[in-house]
């Protein structure tokens, strides 16, 4: 049975309950156990490396001692959360210097981290570490004719981890192609929603949730799939400013993977956090009355 | 042993190249009065030790002092060593009793502090004495060579190659891999800057070869094994089986009229047309003969068809024909492999395979050639629309250090060539977007000039993306084509019908396995090395194999046949020795010693060490080996030594090096 130490992060404690949800159903579902982390910290998020970076470095290194300590791979279902521990851990085994720092300070909360963790994100272990086939074998509702834009956002492949294809992976298709979903050429899959550029800057954040939103109909998808809460709240949440702004009229479902996985698994759409979003969940995927 | 030699110790100046940092005239007075006891009796230096009169200084003393050995402190052996031996040689001294210390190089080129230089030079100088003592006279090893000459690809070079040599009356063995020589030339439609029509000047050459009374034409070949050395090579062919009788075939091309199974022609076509399963990959193939292709062929996957067979007017179809392995005997060998044109599909960005209207540059030679699959018409995916917008995008795999960092040479020209023939068939409007525009050979830069007369649009930027996301208005159907013009620093997305990537040129995929093959190397990007990138451009470390065309690095036709021609050149002047000399610095194995654990036979670069088998000991081909050491220093057993570097002869260096031959006098504090 596969494990993994889990760091759920701060969105998926509110904002995305679903993705949260529908990951700890569809991987018990796989038979993988995901083992939260005890007393697990904020990643500092977007903001925290460009105010502090040595308090931000120290604020993942101590999730990452603590997972350490389990001995098991981490998994964050979040993308920032993923990049923030993932270059903190890249950092701390090349700069010893950082890594001296970073210890002194985790030694008041009697941790210490080594270098010893592989971060991973949770569409990982579904594109990686689990075969196509071990996910077929759990499929009981094929999502058969569901169009589906597979949405990575940027911070799972970028910036660029090893040797993988940055500019067009085929991960995220894959994963889709195994729950019976047809994948769509999505051509803006890897562009950024924005992030936090909402706060900053208004219009220019919504021009490249319009953006996005556009090709997706254009590439006569159904749905969009996320991978992370943030990509997610920008395509979905926004969509009403980005009608009143541009004058469009989206109404174009966005969800996470799993929630997507765990139809095709057959899990009641309740259990997956179905039915709390801002655009309704295609009803075919949803028949009425299935709850 | 004590029969005390004469050495003589010239130190050069070089100008000022070494004289400006390394005392010279200290260092020699030095040598003289400290080495006397080492055998030195004269020490001298000269401005110019390799100049005419330099080596007479040399020569004279070795007459009048009846010196016995020679050190001369200069620069590398590399660059010398052949001048200073031929000195003593000329003065009746066995040339393999001097010895070259190299104080330039390694001394006054890498130093700055005069006084430590100096003292360097002088330990040096005292390293080299301590070595020459133990040289021994030395004869050149005579090795006959073989008239006949291997080339290995029939491309452009290798065919001028063969040409040049089969001209001169000496035989010539042409090996290629595909059915048909002509290479990456035969694809093409023009060539720049001429537009010279590439088949029109290609197949006269072709047919040439392919006539040659002194060419052997092995096509749909390969080279399995290659044994022995310069002048005497033994190479075992794998001529793979055609299906054809060529004796019985007279290339009428019934049977690829007749054939009814038609194949997608990955190579020739590069997946733009198709063949039969019996073809010729091109109407003006050399030779004439087709070859059944038997992984296509209907009769070898279902057993019934024979269509070909039923046809042939002279029954010169043979699906019982086999591969046959032919064993020839060589003096030199001249590799043309080529290059492969870089994949697009990696660089995903540019959708390459994924959007239809995005092109390969050899997918757009075939486009817009007459004997195409479009008949010469630049027509989309579609096979009909034409474009009224194209965009080609240059450096695409090269001067990237995601995919190649060197520039490939040719697709600046190729670029301006695939600009112009779309303007001029088509009337559409053509982008290039480039890096720089690199045209720097004859007649080029005017093409440049041409083109941009022509109306062309040159934006230089390297293209981010080509992408069929619609965002602005006119880009519905469009490709996007998303990149920085660095001139204006605005970001443009230019609305496209069609994108041609100007691929670069990237080593064959089997490169290291051909070099190893053949006992050469590869650099570090795939490309087979030269002996010297300047001065000695086709030949390779190994003697008696050449390199010609872009198997060398990236070039374009011009360049290719001058190397080709150039190769033949060198190869013409060894037949004509009708014998060659051979460095005897050779390694040897004490067989008493050996072991037979082979740790050697994998060590040497040249193959140049057997295996008996039935003595369970190694043994080191003479005319093989290179001298190069590796074996001599992987030995765990200390059985191999080499003549010219012996133990004996480096301890005494080392010792020399660190004065251990000079009696301390005090400790000087």
């Amino acid at each position: 049975m596969k494990e993994y130490a889990y760091f759920p992060g701060c969105s998926l404690e509110k904002m995305a309950v679903s993705y949260h949800q529908s990951t700890l159903e569809t991987t018990k579902k796989l038979g993988i156990k995901l083992k939260e982390l005890e007393d697990w910290n904020c990643c500092g998020a977007t903001t925290y490396f460009y105010i502090d970076e040595l308090l931000a470095y120290t604020l993942c290194a101590r999730n990452l001692a603590i997972a350490e300590k389990t001995g098991l791979d981490v998994v964050a279902p979040c993308s920032a959360c993923y990049k923030n521990m993932f270059f903190t851990a890249a950092h701390l085994k090349t700069d010893a210097d950082l890594a001296e720092h970073v210890n002194f300070a985790l030694e008041e909360d009697n941790l210490q981290y080594n270098g010893g963790v592989n971060v991973k994100h949770l569409i990982e272990v579904f594109a990686h570490d689990l075969t196509p086939e071990e996910i077929k074998s759990k499929v009981t509702h094929p999502l058969e004719g569901v169009r589906v834009a597979p949405y990575y956002g940027c911070q799972i492949v970028r910036p660029q981890k090893g040797k993988e294809d940055v500019e067009q992976p085929q991960f995220f298709e894959g994963i889709l192609e195994a729950i019976g979903a047809t994948p769509v050429n999505y051509p803006l899959k890897m562009r950024c929603c924005g992030g936090s550029l909402i706060i900053s800057s208004r219009t220019a954040a919504l021009t490249m949730v319009r953006n996005l939103l556009k090709s997706a109909v254009d590439s006569q998808a159904q749905v969009i799939a996320t991978a992370c809460p943030m990509c997610q709240v920008n395509l979905e949440v926004y969509q009403q400013q980005v009608n009143l702004e541009f004058g469009t009229d989206f109404n174009f479902p966005v969800m996470y993977f799993t929630q997507l996985i765990g139809l095709a698994f057959g899990i009641p759409p309740k259990k997956l956090g179905i039915g709390k979003e801002f655009v309704a969940v295609l009803p075919s995927l949803v028949p009425a009355g299935k709850k | 042993m004590e029969k005390k030699e004469k050495i003589g110790v010239y130190v050069c100046h070089c100008g000022t190249n070494i004289a400006g940092v390394v005392n010279v005239g200290e260092v020699s007075t030095w040598a003289a009065e400290n080495l006397k006891d080492q055998g030195v009796v004269i020490a001298r230096d000269y401005k110019f030790m390799c100049s005419s009169l330099g080596q007479e200084l040399i020569q004279k003393d070795i007459k009048e002092l009846g010196l016995t050995r020679v050190v001369v402190a200069a620069c590398s052996p590399h660059l010398h060593e052949a001048t200073f031996r031929n000195a003593c040689k000329g003065a009746d001294l066995n040339p393999y009793l001097c010895e070259l210390v190299s104080i330039r190089e390694q001394s006054s080129w890498v130093h700055t502090d005069k006084v430590a230089a100096t003292e360097k030079a002088k330990a040096l100088i005292s390293g080299g004495v301590s070595r020459v003592v133990h040289h021994e006279a030395l004869e050149p090893l005579h090795v006959p060579i073989h008239p006949a000459t291997l080339v290995v690809g029939g491309g452009i070079a290798g065919i001028q190659a063969a040409i040049e040599i089969a001209d001169a009356g000496f035989q010539v063995y042409l090996v290629e891999r595909e059915p048909s020589i002509g290479g990456h030339m035969a694809q093409f439609d023009k060539t720049f800057t001429t537009l010279d029509c590439s088949a029109c000047i290609l197949t006269p050459k072709m047919v040439q070869a392919g006539n040659h009374p002194n060419i052997t034409l092995l096509t749909y070949s390969e080279v399995e094994k290659v044994d022995g050395y310069v002048g005497n090579f033994v190479v075992s062919i794998r001529k793979r089986a055609r299906s054809v009788n060529e004796k019985d075939c007279t290339g009428c091309g019934i049977c690829w009229e007749k054939c009814p199974k038609k194949v997608v022609d990955n190579v020739y076509e590069v997946g733009m047309g198709t063949r039969k399963a019996v073809y010729v990959p091109f109407p003006q193939a050399v030779p004439k003969y087709p070859v059944i292709d038997r992984e296509n062929c209907t009769y070898y996957i279902k057993g019934t068809c024979k269509a070909c067979e039923k046809f042939c007017p002279t029954n010169a179809i043979n699906f019982a024909q086999e591969d046959e392995i032919l064993n020839i005997e060589v003096g030199n060998v001249i590799l043309a492999t080529g290059y492969d044109a870089f994949d697009a599909h990696r660089i995903t960005q540019y959708g390459y395979g994924r959007l239809a209207n995005v092109f390969t540059s050899l997918e757009f030679e075939r486009l817009s050639n007459a004997a195409g699959p479009t008949g010469g018409n630049i027509v989309m995916r579609d096979g009909k629309t034409t474009p009224k917008v194209v965009g080609i995008v240059h450096c695409v795999g090269s001067r990237d250090k995601n995919y190649n960092e060197y520039c490939s040479a040719i697709c600046c020209m190729q670029s301006l060539k695939f600009a112009h023939l779309v303007h001029e068939r088509t009337g559409a409007e053509v982008y290039n977007f480039y890096i720089d525009i690199r045209t720097p050979a004859k007649g080029y830069e005017e093409f440049y000039h041409r083109l941009l007369e022509e109306g062309t649009h040159f934006v230089r930027g390297k293209v981010a993306e080509i992408s069929d996301a619609v965002r602005l208005p006119g880009e519905e159907g469009k490709l996007i084509i998303q990149v920085e013009d660095t001139l204006t620093g605005n970001q443009l997305r230019v609305p496209v019908d069609m994108a041609i990537l100007s691929a670069g040129l990237e080593p064959r995929a089997d490169a290291k396995e051909v070099a190893k093959k053949f006992g050469i190397s590869c650099s570090a990007d795939g490309w087979l090395i030269e002996r010297h990138p300047k001065l000695d451009p086709v030949s390779t470390v190994t003697e008696g194999i050449y390199i010609a065309g872009c198997v060398q690095g990236p070039k374009d036709i011009p360049a290719s046949v001058v190397q080709g021609a150039a190769a033949a050149a060198r190869i013409l002047g060894k037949i004509q020795q009708k014998e060659v000399l051979l460095e005897p610095v050779r390694a040897s194995v004490n067989q008493d010693q050996c072991s037979g654990c082979r740790i050697c036979n994998n060590v040497c670069p040249f193959n140049a060490i057997l295996f008996h088998e039935d003595t369970m000991v190694s043994e080191v081909n003479p005319a093989l080996c290179q001298g190069c050491g590796t074996c001599v220093a992987a030995c765990p057993a200390g059985a191999i030594s080499g003549t010219g570097f012996s133990n004996l002869q480096i301890l005494s260096q080392i010792d020399g090096l660190l004065m251990l031959n000079i009696p301390r006098k005090e400790a000087v504090v």
